[in-house]
This record gives C-alpha cells, structure tokens and sequence, in this order.
C-alpha cells in the first residue's frame, strides 16, 4: 500500500531540484558567508542570490529580508525585537488575534507578563477578523498588530491588506506571521501595506530550519539573538548557507508553480470536501468556506475523537493531523477551533487533511474509500450520538 | 504518539464493545469536554461478572484501557473486580505514554462505577466526574470576547 501524504500544512518534502541546488553549499562551498577568503565568499554570493529569490516572491527588496531558523524565530523576533526596541516610542501596547499560532500568541503573552498590555482579538465563525473589531481595538499607544496571513488549523485567510490599512491609521506598525500563505497563494508585501513578514522554507518544498523575516525599509526591528553581526546586525549566528539556498530555489520554484498548483489544490480541496460531506452525516467544514488555502481541508465530525481517526487512517496509510486535545498535548482541544466557536465536545473531532502539488485525484478517491467507515467504526464505540 | 502493540491490538480490534440489554450495572466517567468518556455496563450473577461491554469516546489509549479492562473482569467475581486498578489496566498493555496516563486511563474507574451502581441496587448512570481542564495563568492580557 502507498503511503498518502496528507499533511503539508505540518510540513512538506523537499523538492528533489531544491535538494540538488543545495548540495554543493555542505562540502563544496562550505565556507562561512561571513569570511573575507574565496570560500567565503562564494558562500556569501550564494546566500545573496538567495535572499534575492525569497524577496522576489514576496514582492521586497533583498536588504529586508533577514534569514531565520524559521518561522517561530522570525515570529518571536517581530514581536519581541520590535516591541523592545529602545526606539519604539510609540507604546507598551500590542495587538493579536486569537487564532495566531504559538510562536505569535506565546510571544505577546510573554510581553504581557513583562509590563506590556496585550489585546487579543477575536474571530468569527469562518475564522476572520472583522475590520471593526480591530478598530475598537486600536489604541493610541498600540505600537504593533501582529495578524496571520492564513490560518494553519482550518485554513482561513485574512483580509490583510485591509487590517494593515486600519492599523497604519492609528500608527501601528503590521507584522503578519504569513508561514502558511508564502508560496501558496499570492503575498505582496507592498500590495498588502505590510511592515514585517514570517515566513518558513519547510512548508513550500524547502529545507527545515530556516526561515526569514521580512521588515520593510525604515522600520526598526531589534535582534532577537545576540551575537554577531551577521545579517546587518540584526540576526547573530553563521548563517545556515546551505539552508538559505534551498529557501531560495523553493521561492523561486513556489513563484513558478504558483497558479498551476493553486488549480490543482483546489480541484482536490472541493471534491474531497464534497466527498467527506456527502458520505459522513454529522460532518462540517471548519474555516472559510472560499477565503482558505487551496489544499485545506478542515474538518469536524461528531461523536468522535480526533487521534483515534488519525492512527486509523494511519493503519490505512493516511496521513493528516488534528487539533484535539489528544495532539495538542494538553487537555483543551485546538484554540484556534475554540475561537470559531466550537464547543469542546466538536472539536476534540477535528481532522485536518492538506494536500500539496503532489497528492492527486486517486488519492483524495482512496481517502474517501476508507474514512467514511473509521468515523462509523469509531461511532458504533461511542457513547455519545446515539 | 508511540503506543505498544497491545494498545494498537485493542485499539484497532476493540474486545466487547457495545451494550448489555437489562443490564446490572452501568458505570461512566470523563466528559465530552476533557475528550474522554467511558461507559461500562456489565450483567452479574452470583456476585461473578458473566459479561460487559464498553463504549468509549476518546483517544487510542482510552479506547484500548476500555477494551483491555473488559477483557480482564470477564468472569471475574466483584471482588476481583475491584482490586484492578487504571495502573494495573495500563500494564496490562505494556505501559502507556506518561500524557495519557492521567486523562485516559480511567477504564477501571468506570468499571468501578458499574460495580457500585449494581451495589446500589439502581439502573440509572452513575455521576459523571468533572474537572479536568487547565485554569489560565494571569497576565496583562486582555481578551475580546463578543
């Protein structure tokens, strides 16, 4: 039996072209970017020829990109480095939503245990925003606002570029922790009016364990690791070259494939939708059913228990995740799925299946084969429902 | 979430799921809340549990400590019965990973439920325990809700 990948939002496999481009930077050219010899420097023409990929797909310019271990870092060090910056004058106040992932939701609380004051926004049912809300929100000391592009869970995206525009005119400066949507849907830091960007090379086809953070010229952001001056002062630590080369080719290649994989993830999104629905009584789609990213599919099923629909499908060789309480590693299901309203009981039977350029049609076939009988197999065992 | 191979036996071929018609007892605990509820029912005779059946809302591990403690009382006097214990049923299994040891290993408490609701001489469901979920740390946080 093949294995069916069904879990990109978690992470994807690299891409066979961006493995091969990064090859050379382990043992070829393997210097320090940061050494004035020749292996140095051919590292560092390879590191700048990646910041100049990753900037392109998102529409800025190579000297705002700053090179992360990843997402959570480029999230910790928006939140953190900005807020604590000795010139952000502007106020002790910041802004956030409660369905950010963690790596944006610990790092506000973490300030508002350490004399910040921290708003966190709710969400409607479908997961988004609304402009107002954030309006009532704004203050004359918020400093910052920090807003996910698409939501990891259920895949909702967000009205940016209209948030960005009510954040500015209160002077707050917009971070939007944007690791699901780069590379998937279109992101233009400009058209969007973004200040500071996160992004991940693991979930568009590139390496784990780099990631970027994008601050618009003429914002000041501080280091988050000190050390020393790599990345114009604003990041300490060797930079990961061959990392940084692979996010680079996995930009370029997201940029190429963009619009024929949207169209392919979103065949595969509404017929496995369809198909879940119309086959599993007592199922519901999570999330926006036309704002979310082409290959999420998000769903919840009653009665049941979110783990045990994993290692099932597992034993059929179907991968995908959940927000219960069982994967979360606490007692309380997925807070994001609290905040659209679930109840408790709903989302501990939450299931999440994201499909990448990969996957296909027989597979999304195979799925729906085997997950209609795990859910009546596991509702015949519960309690609940009859 | 390593499991051993006797959690993924039951849990994949659960012993004993179902329920007993004119039942002796009926015992439940956990809640839809916390993720976890497990209900026993079992028929005695001569102070000897002759069946009992199980049906769980929950993760593997509650589905197999559910199926597991069945298969361990079948025939069992009460008294037997009795002296099994959520650790004993997690051994029984070749250990579970130390996070479900607390939220979803309570098949012998649901048991024990069932075997004082047939003491009790009552048919009803015995109460429900509550209480499980993690009270927020305070911060200077402030959160909208609408």
């Amino acid at each position: 039996m093949k294995a069916i990948y069904m879990d990109h939002s978690a992470t994807t496999p690299v891409d066979p072209e961006v493995l091969q481009a990064m090859m050379p930077y382990f043992n070829e050219i393997y210097g320090n970017s940061s050494s004035a010899h020749s292996q140095g420097q051919m590292a560092h023409q390879a590191l700048e020829q990646a910041r100049e990929q990753v900037a392109a797909l998102i529409g800025a310019t190579p000297v705002e990109i700053i090179f992360t271990a990843g997402g959570t870092e480029a999230d910790n060090q928006a939140i953190l480095g900005f807020m604590t910056h000795d010139r952000q004058k502007k106020g002790k106040h910041l802004i956030t939503s409660s369905i950010e992932h963690h790596a944006v939701l610990h790092s506000c609380e973490y300030l508002s245990k350490h004399g910040f004051e921290l708003t966190i926004l709710p969400v409607n049912e479908a997961g988004q925003i609304e402009p107002d809300t954030l309006k009532a929100a704004l203050r004359p000391d918020t400093a910052l606002v920090s807003i996910m592009h698409a939501n990891n869970e259920i895949g909702t995206i967000q009205d940016i570029k209209t948030l960005a525009a009510i954040s500015h005119e209160a002077g707050a400066v917009f971070h939007t922790d944007a690791v699901q949507s780069t590379g998937k849907i279109p992101v233009d830091v400009k058209e969007l009016g973004i200040d500071m960007l996160s992004a991940s090379a693991h979930k568009l086809y590139g390496p784990k364990g780099i990631g970027c953070l994008y601050v618009k010229k003429g914002v000041t952001v501080g280091s988050y690791l000190h050390g020393g001056a790599h990345e114009r002062n604003l990041r300490a630590g060797t930079v990961n070259v061959p990392g940084a080369v692979g996010f680079g080719k996995a930009a370029e290649l997201a940029q190429q494939q963009m619009s024929q994989n949207i169209v392919h993830l979103k065949d595969l999104s509404l017929r496995l939708t369809k198909g879940i629905l119309d086959t599993i009584p007592n199922s519901r789609l999570t999330g926006h059913p036309v704002d979310r990213l082409p290959g999420s599919v998000s769903m919840v099923f009653d009665y049941v228990e979110g783990e045990s629909i994993l290692l099932m499908l597992d034993s059929y060789g179907i991968m995908a995740s959940s927000g219960s309480a069982c994967t979360s590693g606490s007692l309380d299901p997925s807070h994001v799925l609290l905040a659209i309203g679930l109840p408790h009981e709903t989302a501990h039977g939450s299931l999440r299946l994201t499909m990448g350029k990969s996957n296909t049609l027989e597979e999304v076939e195979q799925v729906l084969t085997v997950l209609p009988d795990i859910i009546a197999k596991l509702r015949v065992m519960s309690p609940l429902g009859h | 979430m390593a499991y051993s191979k006797k959690v993924m036996d039951h849990f994949m071929n659960p012993r004993n799921v179902g329920k007993i018609d004119q039942a002796s007892g009926v015992g439940e605990v956990g809640n839809p809340v916390c993720g976890d509820i497990m209900h026993i029912e079992i028929e005695v005779k001569d102070d000897i549990i002759n069946d009992i059946k199980f049906q769980t809302f929950g993760c593997a591990a509650a589905i197999a400590t559910s199926s597991m403690v069945t298969e361990m009382v079948k025939g069992k006097t009460l008294e037997e019965a009795e002296k099994i214990t959520n650790r004993a049923v997690a051994e029984a299994l070749d250990g579970l990973p130390p996070v479900k040891m607390h939220c979803s290993n309570l098949a012998a408490d649901a048991l024990h439920e069932a075997i004082i609701n047939y003491r009790q001489g009552q048919g009803g469901v015995a109460e429900v325990a509550k209480g499980c979920c993690q009270e927020q740390p305070e911060t200077n946080c402030v959160k909208i809700t609408e």
